[in-house]
């Protein structure tokens, strides 16, 4: 699916011989210029040798969108409101953190009678229909349409209600940057949410994101949705496997295909805040939707129920007035 | 509201009055503040911390707000019209109603599936959504104090 320029092809060249990093891989030919479908990403778990090239690429790549806050931080109030300072960890890879925006997980597992060392890249799901985007009180989250969730640094107070309301507890707050400053520092807001942006703005313009681009073994894969999902399928197919995104939240636009069921997966990761979870997720925002469908009946309702209370008081009320107009 | 045509005009009104302070204290609950300032500690409200229930809420709100609303507004067209008018604080009431039930209706929409907005429109709906609370907050409290309704004879 992915199909290189020869520009992209030369500069992937120089990437591996580790001077150029991932600048230049360009989206599959069906994905250029298709900023109205839903893109998603296909991760093959079984392909995955945990070298974190992809760390490495989303690093270097997203450096300028990490944030550089300012010391000291403003005192907080009330006092239950905890700095979240990253900036001096910036090297903890084995986590999600405002700086490291994708992670390899590592899981023992035993496959075929055999045990196995599985590695795979963990980051944003991006949801089709995200909790964090559509609970933001300011707007700050945002799905975009090319199924990409973002969330605006610029916008961003960071209180932390989308990682509250995502199901893998993605998004992580760094303080000290950001539009809070500007505002009531101690009083609201503590600073701004990072997470994966699937690279936007590489996408944008018509490049491919800096970890599928810098993986050697090919482990992820971009494409229309249908058609990701299809090629999800079809592996599963082939190897017995299991597909992980294609339902869990009503599903993602990141999707896991992997030759053991994903409970086993999820039994043998390290869990815990900056390492989501494998577990199934129901969809978070169903009832919210059918709730959202009752909103369209109520008004008829309600005129109905008027119409029936009122309708013989209005008769009654016009013949007596005809009456008195006759008189 | 003392209309004679209208007798279960005190049960709605305290329904009305009931479901708009749920609503707003739902909306503010959209806000991550009730934890930071200790009000989802007392006894009792804890559930205001609960980002997904606070939201169900304010949408069963809505629902019952759109059938008052739709109840209301037949019996006014039907039989109130022809004995009484609207006063002037009720217009000013039914414009910023009417504000924050559209740009509400704008956030229910944005946030179903398949709805993408732009970036820009999505904040604006958000921030103008809360704007028109205050704002009708502020003039609902302006009325009870000059104590004007929404209804006067002809």
């Amino acid at each position: 699916m992915q199909k290189l320029s020869r520009r992209s092809f030369l500069k992937a060249g120089l990437a591996a011989a580790g001077t150029l990093g991932t600048s230049g891989l360009a989206l599959p030919a069906s994905v250029r210029g298709a900023d109205t479908n839903e893109l998603a990403t296909l991760i093959d778990i079984r392909k995955c040798v945990g070298c974190e090239a992809c760390v490495d690429a989303c690093q270097e790549v997203n450096a300028h969108k990490f944030p550089e806050p300012e010391k000291p931080f403003p005192k907080m109030y009330p006092s239950r409101v905890k700095v979240a300072d990253w900036s001096e960890k910036r090297d903890v890879r084995d986590r999600l953190t405002p700086y490291t925006w994708v992670f390899i997980q590592n899981a023992t597992v035993t496959v075929n009678g055999e045990e196995q060392e599985l590695s795979f890249p963990r980051r944003c799901m991006h949801c089709q229909n995200p909790p964090c985007a559509d609970l933001c009180p300011w707007g700050a989250a945002r799905k975009l349409e090319n199924g990409i969730t973002r969330i605006h640094s610029d916008i961003c107070l960071g209180g932390q209600k989308c990682k509250a309301v995502c199901p893998w507890k993605i998004p992580e707050r760094q303080t000290g940057v950001g539009l809070y400053l500007d505002i009531l520092p101690s009083l609201a807001g503590n600073g701004v949410m990072f997470k994966c942006d699937r690279c936007y703005n590489r996408i944008e313009k018509g490049e491919l994101p800096a970890c599928i681009g810098a993986c050697p073994e090919d482990v992820q894969t971009i494409g229309p949705r249908e058609e990701i999902i299809k090629q999800a399928r079809m592996i599963a197919k082939e190897i017995g496997g299991y597909i992980y995104g294609e339902t869990e939240n009503g599903g993602t636009n990141t999707i896991y295909v992997s030759p053991v069921p994903f409970e086993t997966l999820n039994k043998a990761i390290e869990k815990g805040p900056g390492r989501p979870h494998f577990d199934g997720v129901e969809d978070a925002m169903a009832h919210a939707d059918n709730l959202a469908k009752a909103m369209i009946i109520a008004p008829l309702a309600g005129v109905a129920a008027g119409v029936g209370r009122f309708y013989k008081a209005a008769k009654n009320l016009d013949a007596s007035r005809g009456k008195e107009g006759k008189r | 509201m003392e209309q004679n045509f209208f007798p279960e005009h005190k049960y709605i009104t305290r329904a009305y009055i009931f479901i708009i302070f749920m609503m707003t204290l739902t909306g503010f609950g959209q806000m991550p503040i009730f934890k930071r300032y200790y009000i989802a500690d007392i006894p009792g409200l804890g559930w205001l911390a609960e980002f997904y229930l606070t939201h169900y809420i304010h949408y069963i709100g809505a629902i019952l707000l759109f059938a008052i609303f739709a109840y209301c507004t037949a019996g006014y067209f039907l039989v109130g019209r022809h004995t009484f008018r609207l006063t002037g604080p009720a217009y000013v009431r039914i414009i910023l109603l009417s504000a924050i039930t559209l740009t509400g209706i704008f956030r229910v929409l944005k946030n179903l599936p398949d709805m993408v907005f732009s970036p820009n429109f999505t904040m604006f709906i958000d921030i103008s959504h809360m704007v028109f609370v205050m704002i009708f907050l502020l003039a609902a409290a302006v009325f009870l104090f000059m104590k004007t309704g929404w209804l006067m004879p002809k």
